[in-house]
């Protein structure tokens, strides 16, 4: 007797190889892309684009903001820089980064010497477990800055639409 | 129509230092959330927010989509002469508000 697929040679390997690829084809469009998150490297680059070729010292900037937090949607967060506000010299602005959000900026604050304390709090959004930077620039051309680890229970930013 | 929340104490002395702290009702969408079908909900939110005493500029902020929902906003400035504070709200799709409050510095 003659099977049907004697002509063509198909073995049972054939088959089972055939089978193989079959499947690695159609799993691969199941492979979903999430919303590109930032990287270090992007936060990195974002303060590069601020400070240029300056050097940023760390110290001067405070950022209260707690450590543990819940639900990363409403964050508070103040910030402060430990310098006089006087015409000869103030704080001129403040910047606030994050690590993993899909965006690195957070804030930019531009303060003049009226304010009389370089002092500003918000509420922000964290989309993960990480790390926060403030920077302040002085009238005088020097950055400060400052780093928190921020852990975030529930993110914020990329979940669902209801 | 946006509601805005100013809080500026009605009275200062010359040469206080006085907080001042606004909010305005904004949902504030990212532009990064999806539908349950996968479609992306366009950005809609507050990028820029101005105060200005007696016209002149003094503070400025640029917003961006990690800023929360609702956005609140505390700074300070130092009392010096009696005058009207203007708040204006910038955002997306065209978005303006504005806000403003008198003090009095004695």
């Amino acid at each position: 007797m003659v099977s049907m697929f004697d002509p063509l040679h198909l073995s049972r390997r054939h088959l089972l190889q055939l089978a193989g690829t079959l499947t690695a084809a159609t799993a691969l469009p199941l492979v979903t892309v999430r919303p590109a998150q930032a990287t270090p490297a992007m936060l990195a680059s974002a303060i590069r684009n601020l400070v240029g070729e300056a050097q940023v010292k760390t110290g001067k900037v405070r950022l209260d903001i707690p450590p543990l937090v819940e639900n990363g949607n409403t964050v508070p967060m103040t910030v402060s820089v430990d310098h006089p506000m006087t015409p000869d010299s103030f704080v001129k602005s403040i910047h606030v980064f994050n690590e993993k959000n899909p965006q690195p900026n957070v804030a930019n604050f531009h303060l003049t010497p009226s304010a009389g304390r370089a002092q500003v709090t918000t509420r922000i959004r964290l989309a993960d477990t990480q790390k926060v930077v403030a920077i302040a620039k002085l009238s005088d051309g020097t950055f400060w800055s400052i780093s928190v680890d921020v852990i975030v229970t529930l993110a914020a930013c990329t979940e669902e639409m209801p | 129509m946006p509601a805005a929340l100013v809080n500026v104490p009605p009275k200062a002395r010359r040469g206080a230092v006085i907080e001042i702290k606004t909010l305005m009702s904004h949902v504030m969408e990212p532009g990064y959330r999806h539908t349950a079908a996968g479609e992306v909900v366009p950005r809609d939110i507050i990028t820029s927010f101005t105060c200005r005493f007696n016209g002149a500029e003094i503070f400025r902020a640029d917003l961006f989509p990690a800023i929360a929902a609702n956005p609140f906003l505390s700074f300070f400035t130092t009392a010096s002469e009696s005058g009207k504070f203007e708040f204006e709200w910038i955002g997306d799709n065209g978005f303006v508000a504005t806000a403003s409050a008198a003090i009095t510095v004695e």
